[in-house]
C-alpha cells in the first residue's frame, strides 16, 4: 500500500520564500499567580530560514509542543517577540492572526481529525474555511488525497483508518491548503517504522516544494536518518541550533 | 491584512451541529414558551378590547333624574351646553313601571333626561348646580374597569418580556451544551483560521432553526386552543359572537419569528464571548 515516494504534486504551491519564523527573548508561562507559575519557555531566540526542513528535539516536556503552539498561534507568549511568516503576532488584529492561521498547516500528535466528517471532508475542511469554490476543492482534495495514498478510503470516517493512515490525512488536511508554513508535533510517534518513515517522506516533499517544515519528535533515529537543521530544548531553554 | 481578503466558511455542516443539536429538549421547551407567549399576547389584545368597550360605554348615553315636577325645559337648557338632551317622556315611565307598580294615575315620578355628554366634567357641574338632581353615571366604575383592563395588559406584556428572557437563557444554555459538545471541532476550525463570526454564525444559524420550528409548533397548537376559547368567551364578554379580529393574529404570526430571532442573537453572542477566550 505505501508508496516509496509521493506521487508529484501538481503545479501551485506557497510562495516560496515566504516561511519565516524568527523568535526572540521568548518566554512562556503557565499557570496562576507569579509564585506559582512555571515556566515552559525562556529566553528562546533563533530564526527559521524560508523554506527549511526543521528537527525540534528534546525530551518529554522540554517545550516542543509550546514552541510549536506559539508557531501556529494557539498561544500567545508571555514575553519576547514571536515573528511567524514575517509578521510580528503580537501586533496583529484578531482578524489578521485569523489570516496569518490560513497560511500555516499544522499535524498535531492525535492527529484531531475531527469524527463526524469523511476522510474527504477532514481534508476538505480547510478550504472550506476559506471560502474555496466547490470545483477548486473537489480537484485540490482529490488531488491531496492521491498524494498521501488515501484516495481509496475518500468516504471511510477518520475512526475506521489505521493510525498510520490517519496521520497521512491530518497530513493532507495540514497542507491542501497550500501553507506557507508546517508544522508538526511529533507526527510518528504512534506509528510503526514504516509508516513513520512515509510520513517523513511526505514532509520533506513539501520542504522541496518550498514550504518552510518544523517537525518535533523525541526520536533519535530521524534525525540522524534524516539531517536537517535541529532546534534542542531542555526544561524550556534552547540548548542547541543547527 | 484587508477585512475583505478573508473569505468565509463553505461546507453544509463542518461543525457537525446536526448531531450536537439532535434531541428534541429545545424545540420543545422553546413550543411551551410560544404556548405561553401566544395566551400572554391573547390576553393582552383581549384586555385591550374590554378596555375599549367599557371606555365606549362610559362615553355612552347617561340619565340625569329630576325630583317629580321639576322643571324639564329649564333642566335641558342648563345642560345643553355640556351634553346632548332627551327627556323621557312622562308617558314612557309610567308604560315602563306599570308592570310593577300597575296603573296609578297620581304616583308622583322623578323626571329623567337622557344625556349623551360631550363634555363630561361641564356636565357633572351643571347637574350639582340644578337641585335634587343626579347623574346616574356609569363613569367611576367603569373608570376602574378601564384600569384594570390596562393592568391586565401590561402585565401580560410583562409576561411576554420574561418569556423572552427565559427563552433567551435556554438558548444560552443551549449553545453552551453546544460548545462543550463541539469544543473540540471549535478550537480545530479556529486554528485552521475560520472567522469567529463563521463558527458563530453556524450556531446562531442552527439554534435559530430550531427555535423557529419549536415555536411554530407552540403558536399553533395556542392559536387552536384560543379560537376555541374566543369562541366561547367573546360572547360572555363583549356580549357579541366571537369575530376573526378577536385574535391577534399579527403578534401571533410574530411569535415564531420573534424566537428565531431570540434563538440567533443568543447563540450568536454566547459563541462570540466564548471565542474570545481563544488567542
Amino acid at each position: 500500500m505505501c508508496q516509496a515516494r509521493p506521487v508529484a504534486y501538481k503545479g501551485r504551491w506557497t510562495e516560496r520564500g515566504r516561511g519565516l519564523v524568527r523568535f526572540t527573548g521568548v518566554g512562556m508561562r503557565y499557570g496562576g499567580p507569579r509564585g506559582r507559575a512555571a515556566w515552559g519557555l525562556l529566553g528562546v531566540s533563533f530564526e527559521l530560514a524560508p523554506a527549511s526542513f526543521n528537527w525540534l528535539l528534546g525530551p518529554s516536556g522540554a517545550g516542543k509542543s509550546s514552541l510549536l503552539r506559539l508557531m501556529h498561534l494557539s498561544l500567545r507568549a508571555t514575553e519576547g517577540r514571536v515573528e511567524v511568516l514575517g509578521e510580528d503576532v503580537a501586533r496583529l488584529s484578531r482578524w489578521a492572526l485569523t489570516g496569518l492561521r490560513r497560511r500555516i498547516g499544522v499535524v498535531f500528535q492525535d492527529d484531531r481529525l475531527l469524527p463526524h466528517l469523511s476522510a474527504y471532508e477532514n481534508v476538505a475542511l480547510p478550504l472550506r474555511i476559506q471560502g474555496v469554490t466547490e470545483m477548486r476543492l473537489t480537484a485540490d482534495v482529490g488531488e491531496m488525497l492521491r498524494w498521501v495514498g488515501l484516495e481509496h478510503r475518500a468516504e471511510e470516517p477518520p475512526e475506521i483508518l489505521s493510525g498510520g493512515e490517519r496521520q497521512r490525512l491530518a497530513i493532507a488536511r495540514a497542507i491542501v491548503a497550500r501553507p506557507s508554513l508546517l508544522v508538526a508535533d511529533e507526527p510518528t510517534a504512534n506509528l510503526d517504522e514504516a509508516q513513520a518513515r512515509r510520513v517523513i517522506a511526505l514532509l520533506r516533499e513539501l520542504h522541496r516544494m518550498g514550504t518552510t517544515v518544523v517537525v518535533a519528535t523525541h526520536s533519535e533515529t530521524l534525525p540522524v536518518e534524516y539531517p536537517a537543521p535541529a532546534l534542542r530544548l531542555e526544561e524550556g531553554r534552547l540548548v542547541s541550533h543547527g | 491584512m484587508a477585512r475583505g481578503a478573508l473569505r468565509g466558511l463553505r461546507g453544509r455542516d463542518p461543525l457537525g451541529l446536526r448531531r450536537a443539536f439532535a434531541d428534541r429538549l429545545l424545540p420543545a421547551l422553546v413550543a411551551a414558551m410560544a404556548l405561553l407567549a401566544a395566551l400572554a399576547l391573547a390576553g393582552a389584545h383581549g384586555a385591550g378590547q374590554l378596555a375599549q368597550r367599557w371606555q365606549a360605554g362610559a362615553a355612552g348615553p347617561a340619565l340625569v333624574t329630576l325630583p317629580a315636577g321639576a322643571d324639564l325645559a329649564a333642566a335641558s337648557a342648563a345642560l345643553s351646553p355640556h351634553a346632548e338632551v332627551a327627556p323621557v317622556p312622562e308617558a314612557r315611565m309610567r308604560e315602563l313601571l306599570a308592570p310593577w307598580v300597575g296603573e296609578v294615575p297620581g304616583l308622583p315620578l322623578p323626571r329623567i333626561l337622557e344625556v349623551t355628554p360631550t363634555d363630561r366634567a361641564g356636565l357633572e357641574a351643571a347637574v350639582s348646580a340644578l337641585p335634587g338632581a343626579r347623574l346616574e353615571g356609569r363613569g367611576e366604575s367603569v373608570a376602574q374597569a378601564v384600569t384594570l383592563a390596562a393592568g391586565l395588559r401590561a402585565l401580560s406584556l410583562l409576561l411576554l418580556l420574561v418569556i423572552a428572557a427565559v427563552a433567551a437563557a435556554l438558548v444560552a444554555v443551549a449553545t453552551r451544551a453546544g460548545i462543550a459538545a463541539r469544543r473540540e471541532t471549535i478550537v480545530i476550525l479556529h486554528e485552521l483560521g475560520a472567522r469567529d463570526s463563521d463558527i458563530a454564525g453556524r450556531f446562531a444559524t442552527r439554534l435559530a432553526v430550531l427555535c423557529l420550528g419549536g415555536a411554530a409548533a407552540g403558536t399553533a397548537a395556542a392559536a387552536l386552543a384560543l379560537w376555541f376559547l374566543a369562541g366561547a368567551a367573546v360572547p360572555v364578554a363583549l356580549s357579541r359572537p366571537a369575530a376573526w379580529d378577536d385574535l391577534p393574529w399579527t403578534g401571533l404570526a410574530a411569535l415564531p419569528l420573534a424566537a428565531a430571532a431570540i434563538g440567533w442573537l443568543t447563540a450568536r453572542l454566547t459563541l462570540r464571548a466564548w471565542l474570545r477566550r481563544l488567542p
